[in-house]
C-alpha cells in the first residue's frame, strides 16, 4: 500500500523527528510513503487570511498529488492538514473559487484528491485493531495525555477528523499501542501559536495550563502531531520552572515517536535529542519498571 | 346521528398540563373527552416542577387537584401507557386506533396500595427524577400518580431479565400481576382532535464542551428541578449526586444550545431566563451562604409579574448575573471550572464551581414525529407541530378538526400553554355546538 506524502517546512527542518519517526514507523506497517515532487509550503495561514492567493500553494500541492496518480494526501503536521484540507474542500466545492484558483496556477483540478492525517489513515484504512496487533513493544504503563491543538479538529464541519468537543480517536490510537491514554481537559485548547513570536507571555502562559492539567490528570507525557505546539510546549518548560512554582517538566512526543518506539523500531533517528524535555529516560524507567514487573 | 352532524367527542393526545386544561374545559362543557398519554400517569413536565414562577407556587399543590379531576371526571376516558397509532377519517368522524401498552398489572383489580413497589429488589434510574434519583423496576411515576396503578420495565425487572424473583406477583395481594399481559389495540371514533404532546429537552450528552453527561454534578434544569422538589430524591435539599455535598458556588448557563443555529437550536426557549432566575434563587432560600451566578445572553422576562421576579432575583437573593457565554466545563482538583466571558467588562471569567446547572434547549418531543405521520399533518423547520397560521389561527392545524395546545406547537411557559389549551378547547366546542345532541344537555 502507497499513499503521496506531503511533509511540509517544518518537517523537513526543526521536526526532523516527526518526519523521520513517520517514515519509519508507516514502513514497518507496510504503507510506503511517496513524497509528492517540488512540493512548497502549505501557506500555514489559512486561518488568518483565506483569500485565493493564499489558497493556491496549497492546491498546488494536490495537483502534485494527482498529477503523481494518488488518491489520498497525507500530512501528518496538524497545521498542514488543516490547510491543505479546507483549500482542497474549496476546490471541491466552490466552483467559482475552484475556476479563479486553477487559472492563476495553471491547472485544472476539481478536489477529488482526500487528504488525511495520521490518525484518520490508521483509524479508517489501517484500522486500530490491525495496529494493535503490529505493536511488539507495548507502552505499557505509560500514562499519555493526547494535545489536539486547535487544527486538528476544527472546524468540526471541514475537518471532521473528530468531535471537537470530545474526541477519542487519539486516545484509542494512543491504546491501541498499549498505553494508558489520559483525559484531560485541556487537550483542545490552544498552545499560544504564533503568539510565541508577538507576545510570548501569552503562548507561555496557554502551554503552562496544558501541560498544568495533564500532569495534574496524571500524565506522563503529551503527544502532538503539530511541531508548532511541540515548540511551544517543550522549550519553553525551561522557562516554566523558573516563573511557576511546582511545575514539573513534562516530555512532549511526536505522535510517530510513540508509534515506532511501539512497533520496536530503532528511535536513534528520532530525533529525542532535540527534545528540551528528553523523553528517554521516562522511556527506559517505563521499559524497566514494565520488565520487573 | 342525523346527517351533517359529526361525533361531539374529542381526543386530547398527551396529557400534561395542556392537555389537561383542553380536556376539562371540552368535558366541563358537557361533551365526552377521550385522553391518550404515553407515560403509565398524566401531568407531564408541570409535576416534576418545583415551584413555579414567578409567584413560586409549589407545582404539585396548584396541580394534583387538576390530575384527581382529570382521573375522575365522569365524561373523561383516561388511556395511560398507551400510544395513538391510527387514525382515519375526517373532521366530525376521525376513527382512532390507539394501542395501550402492556403495564404486566391488572388495573381492574390493582388497588394501588404500593407494596410491589416497596419489595421490588431492582432499582433503576428513575425518568420523573431525570436520572438523579431511582425507581423501581415495578413503578409509578409519582407517589401523586393519576392513575395510581404501577407498570413494569421490563428492560430492568428481574423476571423478564432472568425469569426469577416475581416478588411483585407472590406479594399482591389481590393477585394483580399478570406477566403475560399483551398490548391491546382499543378503537375510538372522534369528532376532533387536540395535539398536547409537549416538549423534550436537548440531550445531555450532546453537550460535551460543558461536560454534560460526563460530570455528574453538572445537571440539567430539570434534574436541578428534582433537587430543589420537597417530593424529590433530596427531599428538597440542593445536593451534589457525586458525594451528596451541598454545593456552595452554583453556576447557571443559559441559552444551552438555545439561540445557536451552529450547534443548536435557532431559537429562544422562552423559559429559561426565568426559571433559571427561579433556580437560583430558590437555591439561595436553601443554600444562604451559597453564591449564585448567572450567565446570561439577554434577559427575556416579557410576560406578568416576570421582569419584577428577576430584579428580585439580583437584588434581594444576590445573585451575580454574568452577561456572555460559557466555552468549557471542566472537573480539575476536586472543582467543576466554567470559563466563560463576560462581555460587560470585557474580559474572560473563569469560577471554581461546586454545581453547574444548564438550562437547555427545549426541543420538540421525540415523539412529534412519528405523531404528525399517524396524524397526517405537518411539523415545522424546528420539528414542532405547524399551526395553520402564525398569527391569526396559532392553535389550529391546516387539516380540520385537528388543534394544538402547549409547547408541541412552540416553547411557551405554563400560563401561555394554558391559555392555548383553552383557546383549542374553545376551537373544539365551537365545532361541537351544532353536533349537540338533545341528550347530552
Amino acid at each position: 500500500m502507497e499513499i503521496a506524502y506531503f511533509p511540509g517546512c517544518t518537517l523537513s527542518t526543526k521536526a526532523k523527528g516527526l518526519d523521520r519517526s513517520a517514515r519509519a514507523s508507516l514502513q514497518a506497517l507496510g504503507l510506503e510513503l511517496r513524497e509528492i515532487p517540488d512540493w512548497n509550503c502549505c501557506g500555514a495561514a489559512f486561518p488568518l487570511t483565506n483569500d485565493d492567493l493564499r489558497l493556491s500553494g496549497a492546491v498546488r500541492n494536490l495537483v502534485r498529488t494527482a498529477e503523481m496518480g494518488q488518491e489520498e494526501l497525507l500530512a501528518l503536521c496538524s497545521t498542514c492538514y488543516n490547510v491543505t484540507k479546507r483549500a482542497n474542500r474549496v476546490m471541491r466545492e466552490d466552483a467559482a473559487r475552484r475556476d479563479r484558483i486553477n487559472y492563476f496556477i495553471e491547472a485544472e483540478y476539481d478536489g477529488h484528491v482526500r487528504v488525511v492525517h495520521l490518525l484518520d489513515l490508521l483509524r479508517d484504512r489501517f484500522g486500530f485493531e490491525a495496529l494493535r496487533e503490529r505493536v511488539t513493544r507495548p507502552l505499557e504503563g505509560l500514562k499519555l495525555g493526547a494535545y489536539y491543538g486547535c487544527f486538528l479538529l476544527r472546524p468540526a464541519k471541514e475537518i471532521a477528523l473528530d468531535d471537537p468537543e470530545t474526541p477519542h480517536v487519539f486516545e484509542d490510537f494512543l491504546a491501541a499501542l498499549g498505553a494508558e491514554p489520559v483525559v484531560y481537559p485541556h487537550r483542545g485548547e490552544c498552545c499560544g501559536s504564533y503568539l510565541a513570536v508577538g507576545a510570548p507571555d501569552v503562548a507561555l502562559e496557554a502551554s503552562y495550563r496544558i501541560l498544568n492539567a495533564a500532569r495534574l490528570a496524571g500524565a506522563d507525557a503529551l503527544v502532538t502531531s503539530c511541531p508548532l505546539c511541540h515548540y511551544n510546549l517543550d522549550r519553553p518548560q525551561r522557562e516554566m520552572v523558573a516563573r511557576y512554582g511546582g511545575f514539573r517538566p513534562l516530555p512532549v512526543f511526536y505522535i510517530t515517536q510513540v508509534l515506532g518506539v511501539a512497533l520496536g523500531l530503532d528511535s536513534s533517528e528520532f530525533g529525542f535529542e532535540r527534545h528540551y524535555v528528553d523523553p528517554r529516560p521516562l522511556l527506559a524507567r517505563v521499559a524497566q519498571t514494565v520488565t520487573a514487573q | 346521528m342525523s346527517a351533517g352532524k359529526g361525533i361531539p367527542r374529542a381526543l386530547i393526545i398527551g396529557v400534561g398540563i395542556a392537555g389537561m386544561q383542553a380536556s376539562l374545559d371540552v368535558a366541563n362543557a358537557g361533551f365526552e373527552v377521550v385522553l391518550v398519554e404515553r407515560k403509565p400517569s398524566i401531568g407531564g413536565h408541570m409535576l416534576q416542577l418545583s415551584e413555579t414562577f414567578p409567584t413560586l407556587d409549589c407545582a404539585q399543590c396548584i396541580l394534583t387537584p387538576r390530575t384527581v379531576e382529570v382521573g375522575q371526571h365522569p365524561r373523561i376516558r383516561l388511556y395511560t401507557y398507551s400510544e395513538v397509532i391510527g387514525v382515519e377519517g375526517e373532521v366530525g368522524h376521525f376513527r382512532v386506533r390507539i394501542r395501550r401498552k402492556p403495564a404486566y398489572v391488572n388495573w381492574s383489580t390493582c388497588t394501588g396500595c404500593g407494596l410491589c413497589q416497596e419489595k421490588c429488589p431492582a432499582k433503576v434510574p428513575s425518568e420523573f427524577e431525570e436520572q438523579v434519583g431511582v425507581r423501581k423496576a415495578i413503578y409509578t411515576l409519582s407517589p401523586q400518580a393519576v392513575p395510581n396503578k404501577p407498570v413494569i420495565d421490563r428492560e430492568s425487572c428481574i423476571y423478564f431479565l432472568r425469569a426469577k424473583c416475581g416478588a411483585c406477583q407472590k406479594l399482591c395481594p389481590t393477585g394483580a400481576i399478570d406477566f403475560e399481559q399483551q398490548e391491546t389495540i382499543v378503537e375510538e371514533e372522534v369528532g376532533a382532535i387536540v395535539v398536547a404532546t409537549g416538549f423534550g429537552l436537548y440531550p445531555l450528552p450532546e453537550i460535551g464542551e460543558y461536560g454534560a453527561g460526563q460530570l455528574p454534578d453538572v445537571l440539567s434544569g430539570i434534574q436541578f428541578e428534582r433537587l430543589l422538589s420537597a417530593s424529590g430524591p433530596t427531599a428538597g435539599q440542593v445536593r451534589r449526586p457525586s458525594d451528596g455535598k451541598e454545593p456552595k458556588e452554583v453556576v447557571f448557563v443559559q441559552c444551552v444550545r438555545s439561540r445557536d443555529p451552529e450547534h443548536g437550536m435557532p431559537y429562544c426557549s422562552r423559559i429559561c431566563c426565568m426559571y433559571t432566575a427561579k433556580h437560583a434563587m430558590l437555591y439561595k432560600h436553601r443554600v444562604h451562604d451559597g453564591q449564585a451566578y448567572i450567565f446570561y445572553i439577554d434577559i427575556r422576562s416579557a410576560g406578568k409579574n416576570y421582569e419584577e421576579f428577576v430584579q428580585r432575583a439580583m437584588e434581594e437573593d444576590d445573585v451575580l448575573y454574568i452577561r456572555g457565554k460559557v466555552s468549557k466545563v471542566f472537573q480539575q482538583d476536586g472543582k467543576i471550572i466554567v470559563w466563560g466571558s463576560d462581555t460587560l467588562a470585557g474580559k474572560p471569567v473563569e469560577i471554581a464551581a461546586d454545581m453547574v446547572v444548564l438550562a437547555s434547549a427545549i426541543v420538540p418531543d421525540p415523539g412529534a414525529r412519528p405523531l404528525a405521520e399517524v396524524l397526517g399533518i405537518e411539523l415545522d423547520e424546528n420539528g414542532f407541530f405547524r399551526e395553520a397560521n402564525d398569527n391569526l389561527r396559532p392553535m389550529e392545524t391546516p387539516r380540520p378538526g385537528i388543534f394544538l395546545a402547549g409547547a408541541a406547537q412552540a416553547a411557551k411557559d405554563i400560563p401561555d400553554t394554558v391559555s392555548q389549551a383553552s383557546g383549542a378547547a374553545a376551537k373544539v366546542l365551537t365545532l361541537f355546538q351544532p353536533w349537540r345532541s338533545e341528550e347530552t344537555h
